[in-house]
């Protein structure tokens, strides 16, 4: 293909097209585009810009046995017990959302990723960095929120710390919390472990907290509120854990929803997945509100839902186990492990035919039509 | 939900597909317009369902696939711009410019913006009297509407800091260039829904007229293309060009005078570059010179910005119908979402896109 070179000295001037090498091989077709010189929106959104954020910043320079599993926590050996250690950083927008707010999220998520891990949760911190200007009622409101979900999980929060920046530096106020748990005798859960014929389940409705936080902050009405999900999920895990202990994987799908988890997952393990779309649990009003928006409810973010891959053999009592509690009482069998078209998620449509469920590229993002 | 259900419902759409491959008496090949359509067809394996009685071809109708590379590369150097804010879909910021995409451009610190609605950016514009906000308003005839009463809306308020980045394109016009091609193998059209209701019927009259091709206006839902590709069958089957439609409880023959009314007192009809498929006559709308104020083209003095397309697309012939997406040889390797070559590939709507997420476990990509 001969070399076209209409980019740079056709549009306007930019800084960034003076920095790039003058190598006529990159410029052979005006596209693709030279990738990653900046940090976009989409390398937060938990799809494929934050799998290539791994891939090429983070494991090259911080890569070890430990964290190159990359599970939503790491499990480390200390003399006789095994430890669980995860962390992660909130920054929600709005603060406050039907269903939760910034402070319980914070509790919430972190607590959660230790239970995907098959741990008990022990101890949590917290770290705040706060925009100068920010009220310190609101601040109030959030701590408090934060003492309240932790006190009702029954893990404490045993050290901190705050940093406050210029105005403008931040918005508004930003949530790190660290979580160390004990992972429980006999229970190995990871990603890479799902099998052909294992089943796939989720522990209820999908993408409330997703529709719920961006309902907020669109100031979209809607006819019945959508409530965020969020929710420790850890009782849940135990509850799941006695029933059997035949459960390979764990995982919250948050950011990047059911899709990026499964995709996940299944790239991990190098299995195919089917999923049946009717069995998939969603709202009516999130559908609604899905439709309205142009988003498919398999990207939406959830807070208190998890994902499990079990063995065939124990499918039935783990169903059962999560239904038992509170927090799974909408669980489904929602598809099964296969040999086949490894690495893809396919879904069989209600006519019978299927299609892929991809991981996103970037954030959803709302069409034109 | 209510009104969407009962148009997915499995039994209806498998009842559908039956009539369909036991009245077709060879694989007609129809052409869907829109790309919301082409979305829903491979969304839910219409494809699969209908086996070989009909071959359904994907239109040029992704108005995100169809903006001019030159357009976008506007749209980014008004972006680039410290005293502008560009408000957009959400969709148009992925799309590659010949440099860079606006996402790239908001990570080094441009102001972009994304709205669902133009209004938003005309309550942007009062709300910010120091900023040009500049609305980059891109769609087929069902968003000029809403662009037209931005438009009016601000000239009615007073405000002087909003401007509409337009690159509008018409469909009919589409349509007539798509069949006057020497190498068209379209035999009936599925007319797009939304299009009509605001349009009406009246021009796609014309066209079944001229070129004696049977034309029906489509919805959106499975069961709606299922029913229209039925009706096409039906006219083929029993050798009749009309205009029918399918989608009636959202198209009148007439359309949306009011929307219309707006749109002309707005716009005036202008020749229009289609990307991937070349200049159009006719084919799409630019602002009226009593409302240059408003046209972001004219405020701005933007420098005429050309720019290629890379060889080895094929988009002109798949957004003509003439290839599949499957048919390239950089499909699914070297032309992915992530990394586009070309238009089709560009938005989730195009048709390339829409084979790429949903399909590609049927295809053997070993090419490449």
């Amino acid at each position: 293909m001969p070399p076209t070179t209409n980019t740079a000295a056709t549009s306007s001037p930019s800084p960034v097209a003076k920095d790039e090498p003058k190598d006529l091989a990159a410029f052979s077709c005006p596209l693709p585009l030279p990738v990653g010189e900046r940090i976009l929106l989409g390398h937060g959104s938990g799809g494929k810009l934050s799998a290539e954020l791994l891939k090429d910043i983070f494991l090259p320079a911080l890569g070890n046995p430990v964290l190159n599993r990359l599970e939503d926590q790491a499990i480390v050996s200390l003399d006789a017990a095994r430890l669980a250690m995860t962390t992660d950083s909130f920054v929600v927008k709005p603060l406050f959302f039907r269903g939760g707010d910034i402070g319980s999220l914070a509790i919430h998520g972190t607590i959660n990723d230790l239970a995907m891990g098959g741990a008990d949760p022990l101890w949590l911190s917290a770290a705040f960095i706060l925009e100068e200007g920010l009220p310190i009622e609101t601040l109030r409101r959030v701590v408090t929120s934060m003492h309240e979900a932790a006190a009702k999980a029954g893990v404490p929060i045993v050290t901190g710390d705050t940093k406050v920046v210029e105005k403008g530096s931040a918005d508004s106020l930003f949530i790190n919390t660290t979580g160390i748990g004990r992972v429980r005798d006999g229970i190995s859960l990871s990603a890479s472990q799902a099998r052909p014929g294992d089943a796939i389940l989720v522990s209820g409705f999908l993408g409330d907290h997703g529709i719920a936080i961006l309902a907020e902050r669109e100031g979209l009405q809607f006819e019945t509120q959508v409530t965020s999900d969020s929710a420790a999920l850890h009782t849940l895990v135990a509850s799941l854990l006695q029933a059997t202990q035949e459960v390979r994987c764990l995982r919250d799908p948050t950011r990047g929803g059911l899709s990026s988890t499964l995709n996940e997952i299944a790239s991990s393990s190098q299995v195919g997945m089917e999923l049946d779309e009717t069995s998939i649990p969603v709202r009516e009003e999130v559908r609604g509100a899905c439709e309205m928006l142009g988003l498919d409810p398999l990207y939406v973010a959830n807070e208190g839902k998890l994902v499990a891959i079990v063995a065939p053999s124990a499918a039935q009592a783990a169903l059962e186990a999560l239904r038992g509690h509170p927090l799974g009482k909408n669980a489904a069998t929602i598809g099964r492990v296969t040999e086949d078209h490894a690495r893809m998620v396919v879904m069989r449509t209600p006519f019978g035919t299927t299609r892929i469920v991809d991981m996103l590229a970037g954030d959803q993002l709302p069409r034109i039509c | 939900m209510k009104y969407l259900d009962e148009y997915r419902d499995s039994r209806i759409a498998r009842g559908l597909a039956g009539e369909i491959r036991q009245r077709s008496t060879r694989p007609w090949v129809l052409m869907e317009i829109c790309g919301g359509q082409t979305h829903t067809l491979m969304r839910y394996g219409i494809d699969e369902l209908l086996g070989d009685s009909v071959q359904l071809v994907h239109g040029p109708g992704c108005p995100v696939c169809v903006t001019p590379l030159e357009t976008i590369d506007r749209a980014i150097a008004l972006a680039r711009r410290a005293d502008v804010t560009l408000v957009s879909y959400g969709d148009m910021l992925r799309v590659p410019g010949s440099e860079t995409d606006l996402f790239h451009v908001k990570a080094e610190g441009g102001d972009v913006r994304i709205v669902y609605s133009p209004s938003d950016a005309v309550h942007l514009a009062r709300s910010l009297p120091n900023r040009k906000i500049v609305f980059f308003a891109v769609g087929f005839e069902t968003t000029a509407p809403a662009h037209a009463m931005a438009v009016l809306h601000a000239e009615r308020f007073g405000i002087k800091n909003f401007s509409l980045l337009a690159s509008h394109v018409l469909v009919p016009p589409a349509i007539r260039t798509l069949l006057s091609s020497p190498n068209n193998r379209v035999q009936g059209f599925i007319a797009p829904g939304h299009v009509c209701t605001i349009v009406g019927m009246h021009e796609y009259e014309e066209l079944v007229n001229d070129f004696h091709v049977p034309i029906v206006v489509g919805g959106f839902e499975p069961v709606d293309l299922l029913e229209a590709i039925r009706m096409l069958v039906i006219q083929l089957e029993e050798g009749r060009a009309d205009v029918e439609n399918q989608y009636v409880r959202s198209v009148q023959y007439e359309g949306n005078r009011p929307a219309q009314e707006a749109v002309a007192k707005v716009f005036e009809i202008a020749d229009r570059k289609w990307r991937g498929i070349g200049p159009i006559p006719v084919s799409g709308l630019r602002l009226r010179e009593k409302y240059a104020a408003f046209d972001a083209e004219r405020v701005f003095e933007l420098a005429d910005v050309r720019a290629e397309e890379p060889a080895e697309c094929i988009s002109a012939e798949v957004l003509l119908g003439h290839k599949k997406p499957t048919d390239c040889t950089a499909f699914g390797t070297r032309c992915t979402p992530d990394k586009p070559l070309g238009a089709p590939m560009v938005s989730s709507e195009g048709a390339c896109a829409a084979y790429y997420q949903y399909r590609r476990h049927l295809v053997s990509i070993a090419r490449g």
